[in-house]
């Protein structure tokens, strides 16, 4: 079993190699379907969450919300920030309200405890000291091929196909809202490698998705490197002549 | 800030001449991404050999290493820079132009602000990084030290 929460910072599971309790009681936190679909819908957003929204989107009392929102947040899967709604500064505007958002912690849980983060590191740090890029870059292009052509799809693929597509490798694909052609990726899949060893796992990253194109032939479609804020360094764009 | 800046070295070896058909595309890179160097947030300051608008042509630390030497506010916009913007489109194409390096081949340091860092100073502060690793005299980003107080 393995679970992804979050766009953590550099962190290998606890320094002894174990299992972390804390972890465990995270995904714990997870199986009341209620406060699933909680999470499920503030880490879905784009910026962060009010109770109100999240009482709303799920269809249940703000109190009963707020209660299972702020498990999660104990439970280290979701953070907090006070600010006043927007558009109503001021004084006598009131409290400012609590909002929610993904917690910037990494959540993995392998059971029986497996350790491929740090092979994953090891792997990387051997690549980069023999100048070995390329031959990954090419491995990772082929696996995206092969990912893209088990999906099943019509012809011709379009945004939407596509971004299920990227969304069922965890990618999180977002429409902009200013370039309604061009899929951002929310979630980086590969986020602690690429902090550590950026060119290489991103790098990797976009051959995966170059192949994954290629596999789904998605021709219409142009992977690239845009790395923007804490996004995922790469942004696919329906190309203009198609 | 702390009243310090962050110094920054690199050092590469390229795989053929830069005038070389090869490194057609390294060259062609050269200056939009010194110019975006230069525009980026917390950007201070970068060398440049007499007379040139990059580093391109110096040849200090030996006949087949380029450089880099920058300042800038502090590490994040530093890292900002280097891995969060367009210039992170070249460093993946590194191995296209620049020989695998064995060893260490970047270093980072903390300068008072204003001061100037000199090509023999990052020198030493990139053998200092080869000969004890990371300490808060040279570093990487990997392990990062703060700056003083």
């Amino acid at each position: 079993m393995v679970v992804h929460s979050a766009r953590g910072g550099q962190r290998f599971l606890a320094d002894n190699g174990e299992v972390d309790e804390a972890d465990i009681d995270a995904v714990g936190a997870l199986a009341d379907p209620l406060r699933r679909r909680l999470y499920e819908y503030v880490v879905g957003r784009e910026g962060e969450t009010s109770r109100a929204e999240a009482a709303e989107a799920v269809g249940v009392q703000r109190t009963l919300a707020a209660f299972h929102l702020d498990r999660l947040v104990e439970a280290g899967l979701l953070a907090t920030s006070r600010r006043k709604p927007s558009g109503r500064g001021g004084p006598g505007s009131g409290r400012p309200a609590k909002l929610y958002r993904r917690a910037d912690r990494q959540v993995d849980v392998h059971l029986p405890p497996r350790d491929y983060e740090t092979a994953a590191h090891l792997l990387a740090e051997a690549v980069q000291r023999s100048g070995a890029e390329e031959a990954l870059y090419a491995a990772a292009r082929a696996e995206g091929s092969r990912r893209g052509s088990a999906a099943p799809a019509e012809r011709p693929v379009d945004l939407d196909r596509l971004g299920e597509l990227l969304a069922g490798l965890g990618y999180e694909p977002a429409a902009e809202a200013e370039e309604p052609r061009t899929l951002r990726l929310r979630n980086c899949p590969f986020h602690t490698l690429a902090r550590a060893f950026p060119p290489l796992a991103c790098g990797m990253n976009l051959e995966l998705l170059r192949g994954l194109l290629e596999g789904a032939r998605a021709e219409g479609f142009t992977a690239r490197m845009a790395p923007r804020g804490e996004h995922c360094c790469v942004a696919i764009s329906k190309n203009k002549n198609s | 800030m702390s009243g310090h800046h962050l110094a920054q070295l690199n050092v590469g070896t390229l795989k053929a001449p830069l005038d070389s058909p090869a490194l057609a595309d390294f060259v062609a890179l050269l200056d939009p991404v010194n110019a975006l160097a230069d525009a980026s947030p917390g950007f201070v300051w970068r060398f440049r050999s007499e007379g040139t608008d990059d580093a391109t042509s110096e040849r200090f630390f030996g006949d087949d290493l380029i450089l880099n030497l920058s300042v800038w506010e502090s590490v994040e916009a530093l890292w900002e820079f280097t891995y969060r913007s367009d210039h992170l489109d070249a460093l993946r194409r590194r191995r296209e132009w620049m020989v695998p390096m064995t060893g260490r081949f970047l270093v980072l340091w903390w300068i008072p602000a204003g001061h100037v860092p000199t090509l023999a100073e990052a020198g030493e502060r990139l053998d200092l990084l080869r000969e004890k690793g990371p300490t808060e005299h040279a570093f990487d980003f990997r392990t990062r030290f703060p700056a003083p107080a």
